[in-house]
C-alpha cells in the first residue's frame, strides 16, 4: 500500500485529491458529503465582499463528443452568492468536523489592500488551512475588475500576493488564468509576490455552442448568452502544457503547483503529478458523476504506485519534467515506422484514407486486387496518424527502425542559426 | 376451444390483445438517442464493405455519418437515391448476409453496426411527413408501360418518372407493393407497404391500373404498340407442388396464399389456423408461414426440410428466430404421403434422408409420421411463362442492361432471377433497367 498522504506547502491532506473551488464546494452540505466520500481536501467556493453577487438561471453549457455527454463544460456562474458570514461559519464548522482534511478558502475581493486586509483575518479565524486567490474567473467578475482581470496583469498578481502574505500567516496559493499569452509570466509574478504555490488552470474563455434556432450562444439566458469558462476533459491537454511550462521554467523551477483542468481519473491525476503537481483539483468529473469518483482515484493511484514501486507521492511527482524539452532538442536520428497487425486488422480502411488524403500516401489499400492495408516503409515518416485513427487497440503500432545516435536542429545544416557541433 | 382429432383449423385461438401484440412491429424503431449511439459505432470505413455488399450500393457510412449530425434529409437522400424502396428494405432485407454481415465490426464476437435499423430511422420520417426528396423533370412526352407493381416495377417506374417519362403501371392485384404487400410476414412491415407506395408515387407522372394481368386482360403486343418501352416486373406466379399423394386434401395449401390472406386480413381473430401445422420448405416463406402460424395460436408448428440447416434458404438468424418462436425444425426428411380423414389432412408421412455421394438427399428407409391439421407448402415458386420473350432457366432471359430478346422490352426482379430473390435485388434490377430505358429514350 503506497502512502498517498500529502503535505503541500504545509497543507496536509490524506490524499492529493482536492475538490476545486466551484459549485461542489459552495456549502457545508456538499463539502461534508465530499469528505464522507473520501476527498482529501476542498477549495471552498470563492468568497467575496458582501453584499453577495447574484447568479442567473441557465448557467452551464456542455460539449458532447461521440456519446461522451460532457467532453467539455462551460459555466457562467459567479462566485458564491451566499452571505460572507454564513460561509465563514460553515467553513469553521466543517473544518472542526474534518480536522484531517485540507480546507482551503478561495477569495476574490476588489483589487485594493483594504479589502484583502479586511477579509483575511476572518478566514484565518475559521481554522482554514490556506487561501487560494481567484485570479482566474473569466466571466462576470472580470467585468468588475476582479478574477481574470487581475490574473491577466502580472503586476497586479504580484501586488495582491504580497498583500495577502503581509496580512495573513496562511499559506497562499495563487490560481492562474489560462486566458493569457504566456502563463509563465503570471506564475513568476505570483512567486515574486511571495505566494507559496500556484494552482492552474482556471477556466478558458469559451462559447460552448451556438443555438442555430435562437441564433444565440449557449447557455442562453432569455435569448442572450455570454462567454463562460471552459473546463472538463477537453481542456486537460492545455492545462498539462501550462503546468509543464511553469514546472520547467528556470525562475519557477520545482515550485509547488496544484494541478487543475479536466482531471477525472487517477491516471489524469498521475499525469499532472508527473509534471510537477503536488496535489490536483477536480470539479467537472465530480459534477458529472458525483463525489464517489474519488474512490477509484484513490484506489487506482494506489495500485499504480504499488506496481511501479513508488512508496509515496514525492517518489514520482515531477518525474516527467526533465523530459519536457524544446522542439530544437528532439532527436532527429530517431526513426519509427507504422506496423499493421494483419491478424487484428478489420479492414476499415481508415488508416489508408487518412494517409492517402492527408499525409504521406504510405498505406496501400489492396494487394493482388484484394482489400489489404500495408505500410510502404519508404513513404512512412512515422507521424503516428494511422495509429491514432485505427479503431482497433494495438492493431497499428510504431516500430523503431533507426540505428541509434543523436542529432538535433541546433546543429542541423538546414538551420541558418546552427552552431557547428 | 375443443381440440379436434383431425381438420382442426379454427379462428380465434388467441385473444385480440394477444394477436395485436404478436403482429406488432417485430423490430421497433430506434429513437434519436438510440440511433445516435448506434451511429457512433460506425467506423466510417473507406470504400466500405457494407456498401459493396448492398445490391443497390447504398453509401452506408455516408448516411450513418449524416444521422450522427442530425442531417436526416441528407441521410434519407443517400439511401433513397440508391434504393427507392429503402424503407421496406430496412425492414425486410436479410442484413445479416448483406451489409451487416460485411460490417468490419463483426470481428471477435462484436456485433455489427445496426445498419437496417439506422436505415429505417433515417427514412421513417419521410413517409410520416410526406416529404418529397426528388423532383420530376419536365415531361418528355415519352411513355413507358411497367407490368407489375412490385419492388422491381416500382423502382423502374420511379426512376423513369424522375426523368420526365410518363409511366403506366399495370398490376394484377388490387394493391401495389408486390411481396411487400402480399408476401412478407406481417410483423416485419406493419402498416408500411402502402405508405411507402403512396410516397413513391407522389413524385407524379406514374399512374397505376389495378386488375390488369398479362395474358388475361393485357397483351404484351398492345403495350409494345402503345408505349415507347415496356418493363416486365412480373414476379413468380406459381408455387411448386410436392408431387405426393394427398395434395388435394382439405387443409393443404400454399404458404404464399396463407401469408397473403393473413396480410390482407382486417381481423386476425377471424383468420383460421391449424392446431398442428406442418410447413414444408427451407426458405424465408417457410419461416414466415411457420412463425405466423404460431403467432396466430397454432399449438404445434413443425418446419420440415429435406436437407440440413446450412442448405436452407432462410438465414441462420431467421432459423434462430423461428426456434425462439417455438417452431420445431426437422431437417433431413422429405414428404412421401399426405394422409387424410374425411377428405381433410390428418398426418404427413416423411422419409428420413441423408446426404448422398453428390450431396443430394437420399432416403434412409426410415419413416416418420407427423399428425397435422394444416400443411403449408413452401418449396419454392416458379415463373409462369408468358409468350414472347426468350426464357433461360425457366425465367425471362435478359442481358446486362435487363433487355429481353424482344426490342424495347425490358424485364427485372424475380421473373428474371439472378444472384438472389431478394426485394433489394429487384429494386436494383428495376433501377438499372430504367437507366437503360432512359438511355434509349434520350437517343430518340
Amino acid at each position: 500500500m503506497a502512502d498517498l498522504s500529502s503535505n503541500f506547502v504545509g497543507i496536509r491532506s490524506p490524499n492529493p485529491f482536492w475538490l476545486a473551488s466551484a459549485p461542489p464546494t459552495d456549502k457545508a452540505y456538499n463539502v461534508n458529503r465530499a469528505f464522507e466520500a473520501g476527498w482529501g481536501g476542498v477549495v471552498w467556493k470563492t468568497l467575496g465582499m458582501d453584499p453577495p453577487v447574484v447568479n442567473v438561471s441557465s448557467r452551464y453549457g456542455a460539449v458532447k463528443l461521440n456519446g461522451q455527454r460532457i467532453a467539455g463544460l462551460n459555466n457562467i456562474e459567479l462566485i458564491t452568492d451566499r452571505p460572507l458570514a454564513l460561509n465563514l461559519e460553515e467553513i469553521m464548522e466543517v473544518k472542526r468536523l474534518w480536522p484531517d482534511r485540507a480546507m482551503i478558502v478561495s477569495l476574490m475581493v476588489p483589487c485594493d489592500e483594504a479589502s484583502w486586509k479586511y477579509i483575511l483575518p476572518m478566514v484565518e479565524d475559521t481554522g482554514a488551512d490556506a487561501v487560494e486567490l481567484n485570479f482566474g474567473c473569466p466571466h462576470g467578475m472580470s467585468e468588475r475588475g476582479m478574477g481574470s482581470a487581475v490574473g491577466q496583469v502580472p503586476e497586479y498578481v504580484e501586488m495582491v500576493a504580497r498583500w495577502v502574505k503581509q496580512h495573513s500567516k496562511l499559506p497562499c496559493i495563487v490560481k492562474l488564468t489560462p486566458n493569457i499569452t504566456d502563463v509563465r509570466t503570471s506564475a513568476r509574478a505570483a512567486f515574486r509576490g511571495g505566494a507559496d504555490a500556484v494552482s492552474l488552470i482556471n477556466t478558458i474563455n469559451s462559447i460552448t455552442t451556438v443555438d442555430l434556432d435562437l441564433m444565440a450562444p449557449t447557455p442562453t439566458v432569455d435569448g442572450k448568452g455570454t462567454h463562460g469558462g471552459y473546463c472538463g476533459p477537453a481542456v486537460r491537454p492545455i492545462a498539462l502544457n501550462m503546468v509543464a511550462e511553469i514546472a520547467r521554467d528556470q525562475q519557477t523551477y520545482r515550485k509547488p503547483i496544484s494541478g487543475i483542468g479536466g482531471i477525472g481519473t487517477w491516471r489524469d491525476a498521475a499525469e499532472f503529478m508527473a509534471l510537477g503537481c503536488g496535489t490536483v483539483q477536480v470539479c467537472t468529473a465530480a459534477m458529472h458523476y458525483g463525489f464517489r469518483i474519488v474512490d477509484d482515484m484513490i484506489d487506482g493511484l494506489n495500485n499504480w504506485m504499488d506496481s511501479k514501486g513508488y512508496a509515496r507521492l514525492d517518489d514520482f511527482v515531477g518525474m516527467a519534467v526533465p523530459n519536457v524539452t524544446d522542439w530544437q532538442f528532439l532527436n532527429m536520428a530517431y526513426d519509427i515506422k507504422a506496423r499493421i497487425d494483419q491478424d487484428k486488422c478489420v479492414k476499415c480502411g481508415l488508416c489508408h484514407i487518412a494517409c492517402e488524403d492527408t499525409a504521406h500516401q504510405a498505406i496501400t489499400k489492396e494487394k493482388d486486387g484484394i482489400r489489404f492495408f500495408e505500410v510502404i516503409d519508404e513513404e512512412c515518416v512515422g507521424c503516428n496518424l494511422c495509429m491514432h485513427v485505427c479503431p482497433i487497440d494495438n492493431c497499428i503500432t510504431m516500430e523503431r527502425v533507426d540505428e541509434g545516435g543523436y542529432r538535433n536542429w541546433t546543429t542541423h545544416p538546414n538551420n541558418p542559426m546552427s552552431t557547428p557541433a | 376451444m375443443t381440440r379436434l382429432t383431425h381438420g382442426d383449423i379454427q379462428a380465434g385461438r388467441l385473444s385480440a390483445v394477444e394477436l395485436a401484440g404478436n403482429f406488432a412491429d417485430v423490430a421497433p424503431p430506434l429513437d434519436r438517442q438510440q440511433a445516435l449511439l448506434a451511429a457512433q459505432r460506425c467506423f466510417y470505413c473507406y470504400d466500405a464493405p457494407c456498401t459493396v455488399a448492398c445490391p443497390t450500393g447504398i453509401d452506408i457510412p455516408s448516411f450513418i455519418k449524416r444521422i450522427s449530425t442530425d442531417n436526416l434529409k441528407g441521410a434519407a437522400t443517400d439511401i433513397l437515391s440508391a434504393n427507392i424502396l429503402g424503407g421496406s428494405c430496412a425492414r425486410v432485407c436479410p442484413t445479416e448476409i448483406l451489409c451487416e454481415g460485411s460490417c468490419v465490426r463483426n470481428k471477435d464476437d462484436e456485433k455489427p453496426v445496426q445498419i437496417g435499423a439506422l436505415q429505417r430511422y433515417a427514412t421513417d420520417w419521410i413517409y410520416r411527413d410526406g416529404v418529397q426528396l426528388f423532383t420530376r423533370a419536365a415531361s418528355t412526352g415519352q411513355r413507358v408501360a411497367v407490368v407489375g407493381a412490385g419492388p422491381a416495377g416500382l423502382s423502374c417506374a420511379h426512376a423513369l418518372a424522375r426523368q420526365g417519362v410518363d409511366v403506366v403501371i399495370f398490376e394484377a392485384q388490387a394493391k401495389s407493393g408486390g411481396l411487400n404487400e402480399y408476401g412478407i410476414a406481417a410483423y416485419k412491415v406493419p402498416e408500411f407497404a402502402q405508405a411507402e407506395v403512396s410516397w413513391l408515387l407522389s413524385i407524379g407522372g406514374i399512374s397505376v391500373e389495378h386488375g390488369r394481368e398479362l395474358g388475361r386482360n393485357l397483351a404484351l403486343a398492345d403495350l409494345q404498340a402503345q408505349f415507347d418501352a415496356v418493363f416486365l416486373g412480373l414476379g413468380l406466379g406459381s408455387v411448386n407442388a410436392l408431387g405426393v399423394p394427398g395434395e388435394h386434401l382439405e387443409g393443404v395449401r400454399n404458404a404464399v396464399d396463407f401469408i397473403a390472406e393473413l396480410r390482407q386480413s382486417s381481423d386476425l381473430s377471424r383468420l383460421p389456423v391449424g392446431r398442428r401445422v406442418v410447413v414444408i420448405g427451407g426458405g424465408n416463406t417457410a419461416i414466415d408461414a411457420a412463425i405466423q402460424s404460431r403467432r396466430l395460436g397454432a399449438e404445434e408448428v413443425t418446419l420440415v426440410y429435406r436437407r440440413g440447416a446450412q442448405s436452407m434458404g432462410a438465414t441462420v438468424l431467421e432459423q434462430a428466430f423461428a426456434r425462439d418462436e417455438g417452431v420445431r425444425l426437422l431437417h433431413w426428411a422429405r414428404p412421401v404421403e399426405i394422409q387424410g380423414v374425411d377428405g381433410a389432412v390428418s398426418a404427413i408421412e416423411f422419409a428420413y434422408t441423408v446426404p448422398g455421394p453428390d450431396g443430394r438427399p437420399v432416403d434412409t428407409g426410415e419413416r416418420v409420421t407427423l399428425p397435422a391439421d394444416s400443411l403449408l407448402k413452401a418449396i419454392g415458386q416458379t415463373f409462369d411463362p408468358i409468350s414472347g420473350p426468350a426464357l433461360k432457366g425457366g425465367r425471362i432471359a435478359v442481358d446486362t442492361q435487363f433487355r429481353t430478346s424482344i426490342p424495347k422490352v425490358w424485364a427485372g426482379g424475380d421473373c428474371v432471377g439472378g444472384k438472389t430473390d431478394l426485394t433489394v435485388q429487384s429494386v436494383e434490377d428495376g433501377k438499372r433497367a430504367a437507366a437503360s430505358i432512359h438511355l434509349l429514350l434520350s437517343r430518340n
